[in-house]
């Protein structure tokens, strides 16, 4: 069968499963979106900025486990993926993104929209092409999804050039990758897999760390098994958030820089930590010198490159986290921990971290702790950065399983409009809750008109505190109040705004008006965006100041700390 | 753990962009390598690159395992030492005199490297050995005048049997030294 190179794009997509892909078209990408309309099995979402696409890509893969697509024109398409790759490559999500490029003739000469994209997206991808001849397109679509989704997830770019959308060859599918120089490790090794049970079996003070790597590996029963075989408490990093339940005893939540006090306590004092898909980033471990001084770690993930980067390690493990527990499981003999969960539930008394302030403010841990409440913990949410971020992690209780999206390696703001968006199309029948900042809110609101055009019954809570809040903190803690470039004083009126876009809002200023707005959010069919004017003098805690040990937290000041 | 010199050898796909993506992952991730080389391998797909890389036994181990995260990268070897052949090539043009010409090829001669071009005012010489022959070459030819210093970069095969990234049609498959956990082993 002869096809185009553009069909041959459309028909390889076809094979690797896509429905919907996010984009913009432009002059070199045309005459691929040209043939879309021969292929209405693929749904092309309009978006209004391509970051917008690659994250909206990223939210639909984190919710799905299917790989997102996103699609841009050559130069300026290409290179607004760029924010979107990268963050996608921090947290190991599987997006391919698909570019036009100038024509071959052209390329190297500084022609109209010409960007070196390959060049540009090379540490922000796990791997990119650029296809120069048209029958390597199957090949290289295949090799891209393959890629994406497979081994430790990541943003794989495949850069066209636009007279190959157009030329005739011999559409041939491969069946088979063939990549010599990439073959993940999947199943743990034994004799290894048998050192971990042996330091599990004898542990007194164990507790299990779990990761994004245990959401990407869907390893929801293994982790609770594991968790409820020999009662280990489980504590979730940032992106670990939803791998275990919230509502489990043996749940502690978050460690680290915002983690809760009795959590970040309990890897201290621990004599073993199972990490599981987790990479003891700095957020986690802070002062490294002192984590966690009397702990062996067991270190379980399929990018053996994580494994002895930040921290020693006395069993590496390398494999797909739901595998390695699987084998491991069985040779974990049952235990109980008695001392060791009593003891940590006596730090959970004493060392109340979550307990809400007695404060008549509007404050958006309260806003948070009833969206919770009212879901039941049981909405897909999603976040900007910030001090929202760390609030939503910390006073939302999810309770289900990979239900909850942010930007965790990156931190990159603006996330939280276009993920939702993706998060919504990947799980039409899910209640998607997304959480902004006012700043994040601020560079992506674009999309709202995507949202509205694709009837995506989004509800945006806005947590207007007129302040790049997590940066003010900082400011104020660190900077004697020196709030340089902090302010925003002239917001939009959200409301008005949502209402241009034909979106249902209202505002919330006062607690008791939060239960009804949340309700009505809730109850309305369509997106629905709140703005929640919030305490703008709030700051989060608990608080481990970044390069200390959690000797240095901060629980809950009564005067505020000094650490100037 | 000791910092010093190691050399890797690596088999990588022979494709355009090969080197940036090697060359970018060394400069990103911070890692200090004093040289690079690349060459065709044996087989024609596949090209052989010797690093010497400046660190640790951590800092090597990173860098052997970010290299394995690049999809192009096949296999990576870290040369012993004592049971490995590391050699680079250098050529050298010092000016000369009729004075003192005899002088230079006397030491060239001791070093066992090849007079390969002689003119009015310089000579040309090619030299080959590791490193540190150079280096000590170089500095006894300095009071002459270097005009120009032109060093290949080490490359560098293990002795005897072994064969340093070893290509193995069987490279696709489970054969891949990369992720075995007895790498990491070692450094218990
Ligand atoms: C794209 C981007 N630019 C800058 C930052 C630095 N930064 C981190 S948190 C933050 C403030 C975020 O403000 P907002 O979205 O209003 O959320 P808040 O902290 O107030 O909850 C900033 C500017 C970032 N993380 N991402």
């Amino acid at each position: 069968m002869k096809l185009t190179g553009a069909q041959m794009v459309c028909e390889s997509l076809i094979r690797e499963g896509v429905d919907t892909m996010f984009g913009i078209p432009g002059g070199a990408i045309l005459p691929l979106y040209q043939t879309f309309h021969q292929y209405p099995q693929l749904k092309h979402i309009l978006v209004r900025h391509e970051q917008g696409a690659a994250m909206a890509a990223d939210g639909y893969y984190r919710v799905t486990g299917k790989v997102g697509v996103a699609m841009a024109t050559s130069g300026p398409g290409a290179t607004n993926l760029v924010t979107g790759l990268a963050t996608a490559q921090m947290d190991s999500t599987a997006i391919v993104a698909i570019t036009g490029q100038v024509s071959r003739g052209a390329i190297g000469k500084d022609a109209f929209q010409e960007c070196d994209i390959t060049g540009v997206t090379l540490p922000v991808t796990k791997h990119n092409y650029l296809v120069m001849d048209i029958h390597d397109i199957p090949r290289v679509i295949k090799e891209a999804f393959y890629l994406a989704k497979s081994g430790r997830p990541g943003p794989v770019l495949v850069d066209i050039p636009k007279d190959l959308f157009t030329e005739e060859a011999e559409f041939i599918y491969p069946e088979t990758v063939e990549i010599p120089g990439y073959n993940p490790t999947l199943e743990g090794n034994m004799s290894q897999i048998k050192k971990a049970a042996s330091l599990i079996n004898s542990a007194k003070k164990p507790v299990i760390l779990s990761g994004h790597g245990a959401v990407l590996s869907r390893a929801f029963d293994e982790v609770k098994d594991l968790a409820e075989r020999a009662q280990i408490p489980v504590i979730t990093t940032l992106l670990g958030i939803s791998s275990f339940p919230e509502t489990h005893v043996l749940s502690l939540g978050m460690p680290g820089m915002h983690g809760v006090a009795y959590a970040s306590m309990a890897l201290d004092q621990a004599d073993l930590i199972v990490s599981l898909g987790a990479r003891f980033d700095d957020r986690v471990t802070g002062k490294l010198s002192s984590f966690a001084p009397n702990a062996k770690i067991i270190h379980i993930d399929i990018d053996p490159s994580v494994i002895g980067q930040n921290v020693r390690t006395q069993v590496p493990l390398v494999g797909d986290v739901k595998s390695v527990l699987q084998t491991l499981i069985p040779q974990v003999k049952q235990n109980n921990h008695e001392d060791w969960v009593q003891h940590i539930e006596e730090m959970r008394i004493n060392h109340p971290s979550l307990r809400l302030k007695e404060k008549d403010n509007l404050t958006q841990q309260y806003i948070i702790k009833k969206i919770s409440d009212i879901t039941q913990g049981g909405a897909v949410v999603v976040t900007g950065v910030g001090q929202h971020q760390m609030w939503t992690a910390q006073y939302y209780t999810f309770s289900q399983p990979n239900s909850w999206v942010t930007s965790g390696g990156l931190g990159t703001m603006g996330f939280e409009v276009p993920a939702a968006m993706g998060a919504q199309v990947g799980k039409p029948d899910s209640v998607v809750w997304s959480i902004c900042g006012d700043g994040g809110f601020q560079m992506t609101l674009s999309d709202l008109a995507t949202i509205v055009e694709n009837k995506l019954p989004i509800k945006f809570a806005i947590m207007n505190n007129h302040f790049l809040g997590m940066v003010r903190q900082w400011q104020h803690l660190f900077y004697e109040d020196t709030f340089t470039a902090t302010q925003y004083s002239g917001n939009p009126d959200f409301v008005k705004l949502a209402e241009a876009y034909g979106i249902h809002s209202f505002r919330v200023t006062e607690k008791s008006e939060v239960d009804n707005a949340i309700t009505d959010a809730m109850e309305h069919d369509g997106p629905v965006l709140i703005d929640f004017m919030v305490d703008p003098e709030e700051n989060v805690y608990p608080m481990i100041p970044p390069g200390e040990s959690v000797l240095e937290i901060v629980e809950e000041p009564t005067e505020e700390p000094t650490w100037r | 753990m000791a910092i010093g010199e190691h050399t890797l050898v690596a088999l990588v796909l022979h494709q355009p962009g090969v080197l940036n993506r090697i060359s970018g992952m060394f400069r990103r991730r911070g890692f200090n390598i004093s040289s690079l080389t690349v060459g065709q391998s044996e087989s024609e797909d596949l090209a052989r690159m010797t690093f010497v890389v400046q660190g640790d036994d951590a800092t090597v181990e990173q860098v052997t395992k970010q290299l394995y995260k690049l999809v192009d990268v096949v296999r990576v070897t870290d040369l012993d030492e004592d049971n490995s052949i590391v050699r680079e090539m250098a050529l050298v043009k010092v000016s000369a005199t009729n004075q003192n010409r005899s002088e230079i090829i006397q030491i060239s001669e001791i070093f066992r490297s090849k007079i390969v071009d002689v003119g009015a005012e310089t000579v040309v010489i090619e030299i080959t050995g590791d490193q540190s022959k150079i280096d000590r070459f170089i500095i006894l030819l300095q009071p002459f005048g270097i005009r120009e210093v032109m060093r290949t970069g080490a490359v560098a095969m293990s002795r005897g049997n072994a064969v340093t990234a070893q290509i193995d049609n069987n490279v696709s498959g489970a054969s891949r030294v990369n992720n075995r956990p007895k790498d990491y082993d070692q450094n218990l």
